[in-house]
């Protein structure tokens, strides 16, 4: 992967900010505009979160690596950790966005659950890969096209 | 290293509770922002947020509007936003929550419906 970038970081919430710096600064030298900054930087997040809290099951537990890279068509993220894999797939998209006909009180009652992070990673990055590789960590791969650029 | 920053100020309005927010919510500070709202619901079920300085916020921040949300309509009471920034509105809309929160584009606006 073509100029790499990568941070290191231990899996704690207050290192998100640290994270999202990090991203903000490669999108801007990619010349993505601020709005998908924001994008990215919500994604790389919400992903670290879910990280903490899912993989991991607590703060402190581990590292979260963290790396971009630019191409002549992508800006691509990846996220590893060590932590417990699990299964995207089974995670079901929020309530509020599933379609169904469901008044405030029920909306409000089933959106305790999560799910709500990853319905942004797939909402706003162009291409989202999880794959299983034991040995380097359980990556996450979050890709945005270039085109995308003002 | 830096941290994320969310300042936050309640105002008793009488019939309303009124909190202005602003900075940054992330997960870092969710749980400062959750605790601050379960107070002011433990006191009143008709709340606004005036959000209009609030430059970024994740799911994490979401869930504390919406546990805001849900205890107030249980006691019949509402919450309202006042104002909310881009990045609010966006991430309501990403979420699909958007038409939860009536929206006023003041905060005497907001406070005055309730």
């Amino acid at each position: 992967m073509a100029n790499e970038q990568v941070l290191t970081v231990p899996g704690r919430y207050k290192e998100i900010k640290r994270i999202c710096e990090f991203i903000a600064a490669g999108a801007a030298q990619a010349g993505f505009d601020d709005d998908t900054i924001f994008h990215l930087e919500l994604c790389c997040d919400e992903a670290s979160t879910n990280i903490i809290e899912h993989a991991y099951g607590e703060e402190g537990a581990g590292n979260i690596v963290i790396s971009y890279a630019l191409s002549d068509d992508d800006f691509t993220i990846v996220l590893r950790d060590n932590g417990t894999a699990f299964n995207p797939d089974a995670v079901p998209p929020p309530p509020s966005v599933t379609g169904d006909e469901l008044t405030s009180d029920e909306l409000t009652d089933q959106l305790r659950i999560g799910g709500l992070g990853l319905h942004f990673i797939r909402n706003l990055m162009d291409e989202v890969r999880f794959t299983s590789d034991r040995l380097s960590g359980t990556p996450l791969i979050m890709i945005k096209r270039l085109g995308t650029r003002q | 290293m830096t941290e994320s920053i969310v300042n936050i100020n309640v105002e008793d309005m009488k019939r309303v509770e009124l909190v202005r927010v602003s900075g940054r919510i992330d997960s870092s500070n969710a749980a400062q922002f959750d605790n601050v709202l379960k107070e002011v619901a433990g006191r009143k079920h008709n709340v606004v947020l005036e959000m209009s300085g609030v430059d970024y916020i994740s799911s994490a921040g979401l869930r504390a509007m919406i546990a805001l949300l849900r205890e107030c309509k249980k006691h019949k009471g509402d919450v309202r936003l006042a104002n909310p920034s881009e990045r609010v509105v966006e991430v309501l809309a990403l979420a699909g929550l958007d038409s939860l929160f009536e929206v006023h584009d003041t905060e005497a606006s907001a406070v005055g419906s309730f």
